[in-house]
């Protein structure tokens, strides 16, 4: 666990940075500090391993007081991952894992070996190990970041905006990736970013933060959502919050329509005796479903090209976010839900869901917060 | 061609010495200028005054720091070693800035990575700035050799032998052909010089060019 107990830096021209900050990140959860630029979220993560002192307050790990530790033996015990990843160009990519190993005096072999295994942990080819960080693209370059914030298996996390220099595409499939490695480490993170989106996808608790380093909301994501506690943080958060919130329900209940399918071949009359308003599903050999098709355009049988893909696919105990997505998606109208295998389960209309979405219970208001943020 | 057949030995005795009046004082240059440059860089008041300190250094002229050296040293004025202590200096002259500006052209994002990471300040210096102020002091180093091969032959006037007394032997004589082959000795000590610094410096930074692999 990481306490801030009211911690503050102010710089000698008067800024005030970040202002009695007080806030708990809890031991193996992931911790995410969000605002605008110039709410101090960067110096707070940087007053954890003292790359910056705070002029007021204290932090704690665990029940260390962090102004009572040497800083570089501090750090050496604390993860680090930033922006365009910070690599060593000059050393090559398995070094660069081994830094904190070889800093800690293990030996090269061991720390070498170390440095394999988290290379692979992190989605990378062992060939990578002896280029240099300039060979990699970077979002590879991210990963090695990643990998060598691990490398002496710290308890602690720091990260600052790693996935923020990566196109869309890549930064997706690398915060994926981080919340799959993280459900295996549980590791203390605490992460910073200024996109809110990533806030709440990674963050099991988020932290306002708005200028002048003032905390202005502590929740979990879905109860951020659901209430944000001032104007600030509701527009922060951003005008499609309500269907955001759905990402974070679990779809239980639905009941699905059986749908016909046909199999890639299939001739225009086979189509037409199965479909049903027009449309028919096509599904490969295990009932993996390729796309939708009007029978009336099948020339012979049905090629591959033929299919509209457009609609996504949504699969069974997934948020209620995607199993609407599914439906509005779907050319049909019918939204294709998938077993965990990606074999088709059967279908869903939107306003099913809609009435799923309607009985289910919003996070409740916690009254005690209320007061707490109420004007004194 | 005949005077070169017939002094070959000389000739190669003047230009070992050369390479080690040019040659040595890169050495010390280097190793004097690498704190100094350091501190430049580390402390912002010091940069000015140590740049231009030691760049004014550079303005004196050799004949000059060649002559007084030995009244200041109390050293004979034919012993090598004023040679040696003068063109250190003047390497000196141009090494500060290089390795001040070597220094600073690693990215902050590096030196603050290794911050993070547990590099205390002194290994953070040898093991990721220095190497990566390589490129930008070997830069700085090729000058430096080019210039002490040229400046060293003027102590040829003060009779230290060099490939310089080939010059005041030609000219003392009226007779070409030592000085052809001293200027072209000195344009080859130059490009050995240069080739030499610039192969080491490849040898340090194998990085530079791993190039892009095919992927």
């Amino acid at each position: 666990m990481i306490r801030f107990d009211a911690v503050s830096k102010h710089y000698p021209d008067g800024t005030k940075a970040v202002n009695e900050l007080t806030f708990e990140a809890p031991t193996g959860q992931i911790t995410v500090l969000v605002g605008p630029s110039g709410c101090g979220k960067t110096t707070s993560l940087r007053m954890i391993n003292r790359m910056i002192e705070p002029t007021g307050g204290r932090i704690w790990i665990d029940d260390q007081d962090t102004a009572s530790m040497d800083e570089t033996e501090l750090r050496r015990g604390i993860g680090y991952v930033i922006q365009h990843a910070g690599l060593f160009p000059h050393r090559t990519i398995v070094a660069n894992i081994a830094t904190v190993p070889r800093l800690l005096g293990w030996s090269k072999r061991k720390a070498e070996a170390r440095a394999l295994e988290l290379l692979e942990r992190v989605g990378l080819p062992a060939g990578f190990a002896r280029r240099y960080p300039a060979q990699l693209s970077g979002g590879e370059q991210q990963r090695v970041g990643v990998a060598r914030a691990l490398a002496a298996d710290p308890p602690v996390m720091l990260m600052d905006e790693p996935f923020s220099a990566v196109d869309p595409v890549v930064r997706e499939q690398l915060q994926d990736e981080f919340l799959r490695l993280q459900s295996d480490l549980g590791k203390t993170i605490v992460f910073v970013t200024h996109d809110i989106d990533e806030a709440i996808k990674l963050g099991d608790r988020v932290a306002v933060l708005r200028a002048g380093g003032h905390l202005a909301q502590l929740a979990d994501p879905a109860y951020l959502l659901a209430h944000p506690v001032d104007d600030f943080v509701a527009d922060f958060v951003g005008k499609d919050r309500g269907y955001r919130a759905l990402s974070f329900q679990a779809s239980r209940h639905y009941s699905l329509t059986r749908e016909a399918t046909v199999p890639l071949g299939a001739t225009a009359a086979q189509a037409t005796a199965a479909a049903r308003g027009g449309w028919i599903l096509v599904t490969d050999d295990s009932l993996h479903p390729l796309g939708w098709i009007q029978p009336e355009r099948i020339t012979a049988t049905i090629q591959p090209e033929m299919l509209q893909r457009g609609g996504t696919v949504a699969t069974v105990g997934g948020s209620l976010r995607n199993v609407l997505d599914a439906a509005l998606s779907s050319p049909s109208r019918r939204g294709v839900i998938v077993d965990n295998q990606g074999a088709l389960l059967g279908t869903i209309r939107a306003h099913e869901v809609l009435v799923e979405i309607e009985e289910r219970a919003r996070p409740e208001l916690q009254l005690e917060d209320a007061a707490e943020e109420a004007p004194s | 061609m005949t005077w070169l057949r017939d002094h070959i030995g000389e000739v190669l005795g003047l230009t070992v010495q050369h390479t080690y009046l040019a040659g040595v004082p890169l050495i010390l240059g280097l190793l004097i200028a690498l704190p100094l440059g350091w501190l430049a860089r580390r402390y912002k008041g010091l940069y000015l005054l140590l740049i231009v300190g030691t760049g004014l250094l550079y303005t004196i002229p050799s004949l000059a720091l060649f002559i007084i050296l030995p009244f200041l040293l109390g050293t004979e004025i034919l012993n090598p070693i004023n040679v040696v202590i003068a063109m250190t200096i003047y390497t000196v002259a141009l090494l500060v800035r290089t390795v001040a500006d070597g220094l600073g052209s690693v990215p902050d994002v590096v030196s603050q990575s290794a911050t993070a990471m547990g590099y205390r300040r002194g290994r953070r210096l040898i093991s990721v700035e220095l190497p990566l102020a390589v490129p930008v002091i070997s830069a700085g180093l090729r000058v430096a050799a080019v210039s002490n091969v040229s400046i060293v032959s003027v102590a040829a006037l003060i009779g230290v032998q060099q490939l310089g007394s080939l010059f005041t032997d030609g000219f003392d004589r009226d007779f070409m052909e030592p000085i052809i082959v001293g200027v072209i000795a000195c344009v080859l000590l130059a490009l050995a010089f240069d080739g030499a610094i610039l192969g080491l410096t490849r040898l340090a930074t194998p990085w530079q060019h791993a190039g892009k692999p095919a992927s």
